[in-house]
């Protein structure tokens, strides 16, 4: 991939410290579906690494792979070509070591806030005792303030308190690296960002490794120590990787006035934007024999004149 | 919670929105449009029975044969009601007839006593005739307590047998289909050699069945008196027949229900690790479980329907019995009797409906479906 356009070099406040080794690598790869023709490739050769304790954020456009991405990156579907290891070890199967947090919360409708929670704790921690489990789930509860809620189901729930059952049941198995696939991408702006605050706090105190893959260019500053774009597919591959060099604790209203963060963001959006348009270009490039000439047609009225429509609201 | 939140709750997974305007008017929601639930819910269908009624009155005067005629309305709830009455006019006069022989019985235990004592107080061959006398005593004494009144079932009697045919019916299509639908949906090779068998034997009456379910009790029970075996030979032709007939219905929507489990809940069991079993009891069955249930209602629906018929070919005591019984004795109540139960059994068919309707939105949370 050409450079396209790169962010202006950015002053790194971060004291120089030596890059902490790799949690997870991926190598080469290459995951598509469908056989022959009707072959798509959906990720192209991957490349990452994610360091131990850092907080990278994928940022693609929807529709451009990163479901795949977090499936592979979980070992929910296994790569076509390339590897995946965590910590020298390859990825083959889903494990909670790599603890995942669903895009649409995927909480079991028959268990409650509680029983979703000791779910992932009595079958990860076989061999603790019913109390230290019992305290471990009430931990968690309480870490994402849903103690008052926590006898009720998912139905009887928000969005954003599904979301929070849903980080608590993952945060719960004590992951090494914790994957948020589009964890916000489902609320509405407001519980958004409190959300989104509030996973930075619980992730400032644990100091995870932590993989999440967004959509919100913002959301991604705000959160994440590398941004990483993921360009658009169909055989999606990763963009060169930006460093966010913000302070922490960051603060939205900050952020909002300063300079790096204006101009961070708007190099992660020109590059996302110029590699769609390149992507664009090339697929019409090879259409191009099949340009129509359209027939000169314009709609004509059919709404039968002295017929108001009142927008009244049903009775 | 409050007791109307309960309530209405209870109304709604129950599948009873008829109840619910009353809850609300006796909390004190705003009045008009609890009315208006109540006219929709309650006045509309009253007024719908009335018409009906009007019309069948207006028929059973017209359809009228030289030997019978179509039985109205006010007939047909008089022959019920008779019915009833029949029944408890029954079992009092069972009653006493129990009540007398148990005091026969007391009767004959006093006597074997003091032919007891008797013996106690002499020697020999006179002793000897005085004990046999005493034990036949106290044999008569055991058969008056043992005493059953061999009645004929009542229609109420009949009632009952028809459910527990049913239901056991039922019992045993649950016991087949749910572990064979379970295994159909996880597995889609053990689909694949099954659906031939789903799909020629899904559509085949119970008429057809009921000779060859006849066969095999036959073949095994053979040796055997009437009476000498646990279950009854019609009760289980009976049985074996709605069994047969409503099997489908919750094996298909079984494997629909396993197969169809949303992925994201198998990778939530994926990254948990879960082991097969526990992967089967804690995600796929409960994911499944409405659609299970729903099959399970069609099922009971579809016995129900397929009992009256096997009754009335295996002679099994129940409705369909009793409706057929009614239709060859041919006295003047029969037409407005066979109305009657017609009307039992559709209602009966109702209250099952419910209780499957109930049990279904029971496991299927935050989506209840409308009754």
């Amino acid at each position: 991939m050409s450079v396209l356009l790169r962010p202006e070099p950015i002053a790194i406040t971060r004291p120089d410290t030596p890059a902490p080794k790799p949690i997870l690598q991926m190598r080469g790869v290459c995951k598509g579906y469908g056989s022959g023709v009707t072959r798509t490739e959906v990720v192209n050769n991957i490349n990452l690494n994610i360091r131990e304790g850092e907080f990278l954020a994928v940022v693609g456009f929807s529709g451009s792979g990163k479901t795949t991405f977090t499936q592979l990156v979980a070992g929910l579907i296994k790569p076509d070509r390339g590897t995946i290891t965590m910590e020298g070890e390859p990825v083959t199967a889903p494990s909670p070591d790599r603890g995942l947090v669903f895009q649409n919360y995927s909480l079991l409708p028959w268990l409650t806030v509680r029983g979703n929670i000791a779910l992932s704790v009595n079958s990860v921690f076989k061999d603790w005792s019913a109390e230290e489990r019992r305290d471990h789930v009430e931990r968690f509860i309480d870490m994402v303030g849903l103690s008052h809620a926590a006898h009720r189901r998912p139905h009887e729930l928000s969005g954003g308190m599904r979301q929070r059952t849903s980080l608590a049941r993952t945060l719960a198995m004590k992951p090494k690296m914790l994957l948020l696939d589009e964890p916000l991408s489902a609320l509405d702006a407001l519980t958004r960002s409190q959300l989104g605050d509030e996973i930075l706090k619980i992730w400032e105190e644990e100091r995870q490794t932590c993989l999440m893959i967004t959509n919100d260019v913002d959301e991604a500053i705000l959160m994440a120590d590398r941004i990483v774009p993921l360009n658009p597919g169909p055989s999606a591959s990763l963009g060169p990787a930006f460093t966010v060099g913000i302070d922490r604790p960051r603060n939205t209203t900050e952020l909002n006035d300063s300079e790096h963060f204006k101009s961070l963001r708007n190099a992660v959006t020109n590059y996302l934007v110029a590699v769609r348009q390149k992507a664009r270009n090339t697929e019409q490039a090879a259409t191009k024999h099949l340009k129509f000439r359209l027939p000169d047609i314009k709609p004509e009225d059919l709404t039968r004149k002295g017929r108001a429509i009142y927008n009244r609201p049903p009775r | 919670m409050n007791w109307r939140g309960n309530l209405l709750r209870f109304c709604e997974v129950a599948g009873l929105p008829i109840f619910e305007p009353f809850v609300r008017l006796a909390a004190g929601e705003d009045k008009k449009e609890q009315f208006v639930g109540i006219a929709k819910f309650v006045l509309l269908p009253i007024v719908a029975i009335a018409l009906f009624l009007g019309f069948w009155a207006a028929a059973a005067n017209t359809v009228v044969t030289d030997s019978a005629k179509l039985p109205s309305p006010k007939a047909t709830w008089d022959a019920g009601a008779q019915l009833i009455a029949m029944h408890f006019d029954q079992k009092e006069a069972d009653r006493l007839a129990k009540q007398e022989k148990l005091g026969e019985a007391v009767q004959y235990m006093a006597e074997a006593k003091a032919y007891e004592r008797a013996a106690a107080k002499t020697t020999g061959a006179k002793q000897e005739s005085l004990t046999a006398k005493s034990v036949s005593l106290k044999k008569r004494a055991v058969a008056a307590v043992n005493f059953e009144a061999s009645s004929a079932p009542t229609f109420i009697d009949q009632i009952w047998t028809s459910v527990g045919t049913v239901f056991f019916g039922f019992l045993l299509a649950t016991v087949v289909a749910v572990p064979l639908g379970v295994l159909c949906g996880m597995s889609p090779w053990f689909n694949a050699a099954l659906t031939p068998f789903i799909q020629i034997f899904k559509p085949v009456s119970p008429l057809a069945w009921l000779p060859l379910a006849f066969i095999v009790i036959m073949w095994y029970y053979a040796g055997y008196a009437a009476g000498e075996t646990f279950f009854n030979k019609a009760f289980l032709i009976s049985a074996t027949t709605v069994c047969l007939c409503s099997l489908w219905p919750t094996l298909v929507n079984t494997t629909l229900g396993v197969a169809s489990v949303d992925k994201d809940f198998i990778n939530v069991a994926d990254v948990l690790r879960l082991s097969w079993t526990q992967r089967l009891f804690k995600i796929i069955l409960p994911a499944s479980l409405p659609l299970m249930f729903a099959g399970m209602r069609i099922s009971l629906g579809v016995g129900w329907m397929v009992l009256i018929a096997a009754d009335m070919l295996a002679q099994n005591p129940g409705l369909g019995k009793f409706v057929w019984d009614e239709f060859q004795n041919g006295s003047e109540l029969t037409y407005a009797r066979i109305a009657f139960s017609v009307i039992v059994i559709g209602m009966i068919g109702l209250v099952l409906d419910r209780i499957m309707i109930f049990f279904r939105n029971l496991v299927s949370f935050g989506n209840p479906a409308p009754a």
